[in-house]
């Protein structure tokens, strides 16, 4: 009994879901992955799905897979924002709402994490992965493997979280676990320790892309393309790459000090044995901080693609848009404290983070004003990124000015944790990241697919997410100046918050209804598609990615461009071409042995979070055999000659 | 592909690959810094266990420290011939560099193991659990880094000194001479100011 005891770990029937909307959860995320299995089964397209996509180190297939990724877990954040808005609407007085307050505690746990990891983060290295290489004019990124296993960690983190529906329970400790609370003692569970793993399996993958676009834009830009030339989209990724370096190894150890805690009765943070809380929530935010920042850094840049691009002028202020950058990469490390103020470090310190967390707004207002001045007398087009961007402009200043309000600690004593908070920050990711992102997909998917998204399914959904957004939100910021805290499940009728709370509920309805037209949008494009055909330069954009044909054949740039200037696409691309010079290409071969070492990695993962120690064992050791495996393999890249490189590129459709 | 196109995409592919690498090691330096971190909080949280005054022998450390240090200098030895393509010097280095790592692993895990044996563990108090996990992640390193070595030596037995295995080496000892300057970090900051 002990011994099998010993082989199933923490593993029981008792941790099978209870209760309709928790059944309802592990029902679908069960049947979404058979009605996958069972639709490439009857289309007979695994052996396809096998070679051309998993296996694939190409960084635009990669970028397609993170890109769905994402989708799915938006929607599934998304699905736990509308619980969490149902619960607040009804739980009042005698009715209690539909979650009862262990599950509603794992509901805003899980769609923080996954809102953070699994859709900002995964949506930023999709379109990292599908426009770096092209806008720097490179065939591919530094370490194409790497790449791979990048983002099956990052899959295999995804699957992790998601199978806490299933088995077991979700962390009910809030997005960043703070101890004592997260600690053996308090959560005994299994829920944060699949909170640990899925962030800890996915943030590694984090920090390996880390390292592989910071060299990719260090070494790998085009002839010419200096620093000082390169598209702002590729400067930010730069920036934000440099924190992910910086910051994420913070995380890696901060997750991992907690799990040991858990598993093997340390001391870190514990609230006995010489254990320090507060050093967590130092530690944790010293990543938290910057983390937003490498979020949100990229999807400036998109804006500031975008707008030049719609506006038809060279973006305004190139330089101090680099500097901006550079100087909110810095001070990202120096304004971490301001999420604890209340917590006791003392005047002085709090004073310092509060002025330093009101100078980041500085460079942030340079870039506000550098997009503004880039439409001044521009021919403004009123495209679907456009109106991201202008959604964009409109929020994201509200939100900033209620951040600079909280940066100032005797307000925030009175505002911390409060719903105010909620607003000011959702404020700042939705509209400042998301609606980046949905801007840059719908800006450079043509690029990729070689077909526009329907623009007019696309407004319709930028109208319903910012109505939508407006609804769900000014009403929590008015609710947190009434002294609403966050993470409340219940409240007293006598309050008279329920109005306020039921608008915000019809505005989650709202964001639905974006959701359904963007994916409407998508799939009524695809079935349009040759009607949509959208050229190498559907925009008349001026960046270098414009300059290969739509979709990018797999090679990138049959010859690598050559540039002088920073709009060099756009000044010349009325030119003569000039005859092409074609050389052989080396391109890394496919490999599955990516899909194994995260296999190996979520193996490991499951193991810890059930105490199955012998699977633990075999998941590090399946990762360590693989790799050697792998690095014996001396062929792992193959050549396109000259010749096969000419023959393919007279197959492309140029652009006029 | 022409001959000097060739030679020119190694170079660059190699150059590339140890800029990479010394990137990585940038991010295992944030790592460390993080526990050093922690540890220095939690150095005087010893919760009524003992301090490091009372379970540090420096003599024994010294002895530690001594063999990593000289395999760092066998290290760099073994990598100059395997430069120079005398594989087997080279290897003869390294099979002293990986005995002299495997001395001070199993140096470092019977220490471990008499702290365990004495009722010091790593459960006793924060300052151990700071002192288990910071110096128990530099040898998780060395663990890996022998592994790294033996399936490099056994490669390079079985094959040429191909460019690729020369690259692969260079990264290899990159990574023992960054474990070598976080040791004496954790010489200083854990064990002389510790015991001092």
């Amino acid at each position: 009994m002990n011994h099998f005891a010993g082989f199933l770990g923490r593993l029981s029937w008792q941790y099978l879901p209870h209760g309709a909307i928790m059944w309802g959860g592990a029902l679908s995320f069960v049947f979404g992955g058979l009605a996958v299995v069972a639709l490439v089964t009857y289309l007979k397209r695994w052996k396809w799905l096998w070679k051309e996509w998993l296996t694939s180190l190409d960084a635009k297939k990669i970028g397609v897979m993170y890109l769905i990724i994402s989708l799915i877990m938006l929607l599934r954040g998304l699905g736990d924002a509308a619980l969490m808005r149902a619960q607040q609407a009804t739980s009042v007085g005698d009715s209690h709402g539909i979650l009862d307050p262990a599950h509603f505690q794992q509901i805003f746990s899980a769609h923080g994490s996954i809102m953070i990891f699994f859709v900002g983060m995964g949506f930023m290295f999709a379109l990292i992965n599908l426009v770096v290489p092209l806008q720097i004019g490179s065939r591919d990124v530094a370490f194409p493997f790497l790449n791979s296993i990048s983002f099956w960690l990052f899959a295999a983190g995804m699957v992790l979280i998601n199978l806490s529906l299933v088995f077991g329970e979700f962390s009910a400790a809030g997005w960043l676990a703070y101890p004592p609370l997260s600690e053996a003692a308090f959560s005994p569970g299994v829920g944060v320790d699949y909170w640990i793993w899925a962030l800890q399996i996915a943030g590694i993958g984090s920090l390996l892309s880390g390292i592989n676009f910071f060299v990719t834009i260090m070494k790998m830009r085009t002839k010419g393309m200096n620093l000082m030339k390169m598209p702002m989209f590729s400067w930010s990724v730069l920036g934000a790459m440099s924190l992910v370096i910086v910051a994420f190894p913070i995380l890696t150890v901060t997750l991992t000090l907690l799990a040991l805690d858990r598993a093997f009765g340390m001391h870190f943070f514990t609230a006995g044995g010489g254990g320090n809380a507060m050093m967590y929530v130092n530690l944790i935010w010293a990543w938290g901080h910057p983390e937003v920042y490498i979020v949100i850094l990229p999807a400036f840049s998109i804006f500031s693609e975008v707008v030049a691009t719609f506006s038809r002028k060279r973006l305004f202020g190139y330089t101090s848009m680099v500097w901006a950058i550079w100087a909110i990469v810095f001070l990202s490390f120096t304004v971490w404290l301001h999420h604890f103020f209340t917590m006791g470090a003392g005047a002085d310190v709090n004073a310092f983070f509060g002025i330093m967390t009101m100078i980041i707004a500085v460079p942030t207002g340079v870039k506000m004003f550098n997009w503004i001045f880039t439409m001044y007398r521009g021919r403004i087009r009123f495209t679907t990124p456009m109106l991201w961007f202008m959604g964009f402009v409109v929020m994201f200043t509200i939100g900033g000015v209620a951040g600079v309000l909280l940066a100032v600690p005797p307000i925030d004593f009175q505002m911390h944790n409060s719903l105010f908070l909620v607003a000011h920050f959702h404020t700042m990711i939705v509209t400042g990241v998301l609606f980046g992102y949905f801007a840059g997909a719908t800006y450079w998917l043509p690029k990729i697919f070689g077909f526009k998204l329907n623009e007019r399914l696309g407004k319709y959904a930028f109208w319903c997410w910012l109505v939508g957004f407006v609804l769900a939100f000014v009403p929590l910021y008015i609710l947190g100046l009434m002294g609403a805290t966050r993470r409340m499940d219940h409240y007293d009728a006598s309050l008279g918050w329920q109005p306020l709370f039921i608008v915000a509920g019809v505005g989650v309805l709202f964001v639905l209804a974006g959701v359904g037209f963007q994916l409407l949008q998508v799939v009524y494009s695809i079935w349009k598609r040759k009607e949509n055909t959208a050229g190498g330069d559907p925009w008349d954009a001026r960046t270098l990615e414009w300059a290969t044909p739509s979709p990018v054949p797999f090679y990138n740039y049959a010859v690598l461009p050559e540039i002088t200037d920073r709009d060099d696409f756009w000044l010349h691309k009325h030119d003569k071409p000039a005859k092409p010079h074609y050389e052989d290409i080396e391109l890394p071969k496919n490999t599955g042995m990516g899909v194994i070492v995260a296999g190996f990695a979520f193996l490991f993962g499951f193991g810890f979070v059930w105490h199955l120690w012998w699977l633990v064992l075999l998941g590090a050791a399946g990762a360590v055999v693989t790799l050697i495996i792998r690095s014996t393999d001396e062929e792992t890249e193959y050549v396109l000659t000259a010749e096969e490189v000419r023959k393919l590129d007279a197959k492309q459709e140029r652009y006029a | 592909m022409s001959e000097p196109t060739a030679i020119a995409q190694t170079n660059t592919n190699t150059e590339k690959t140890l800029f990479g690498f010394w990137v990585y090691i940038m991010t295992d330096c944030v790592l460390f810094a993080s526990l050093f971190a922690t540890f220095a909080v939690l150095r005087t949280s010893t919760f009524g266990g003992p301090t490091g005054v009372q379970i540090f022998h420096l003599p024994y450390i010294l002895v530690e420290t001594i063999a990593l240090l000289t395999s760092s200098f066998t290290c760099g030895l073994a990598l100059l011939s395997a430069r120079q393509n005398d594989k087997r010097t080279s290897l003869l280095w390294f099979g002293i560099t990986f005995a002299l790592g495997a001395l001070f692993l199993g140096m470092e895990l019977s220490e471990f193991h008499k702290l365990a044996l004495d009722g010091n563990g790593w459960q006793r108090s924060g300052f151990l659990s700071s002192y288990f996990t910071l110096v128990g992640t530099h040898g998780l390193h060395i663990t890996i880094g022998l592994l790294w070595m033996g399936v490099l030596m056994v490669q390079a037995v079985r094959k040429d000194l191909s460019d690729g295995l020369l690259k692969r080496l260079t990264l290899f000892s990159m990574f023992w001479h960054f474990l070598d300057v976080v040791w004496i970090f954790i010489f200083t900051v854990v064990y002389l100011m510790g015991a001092l």
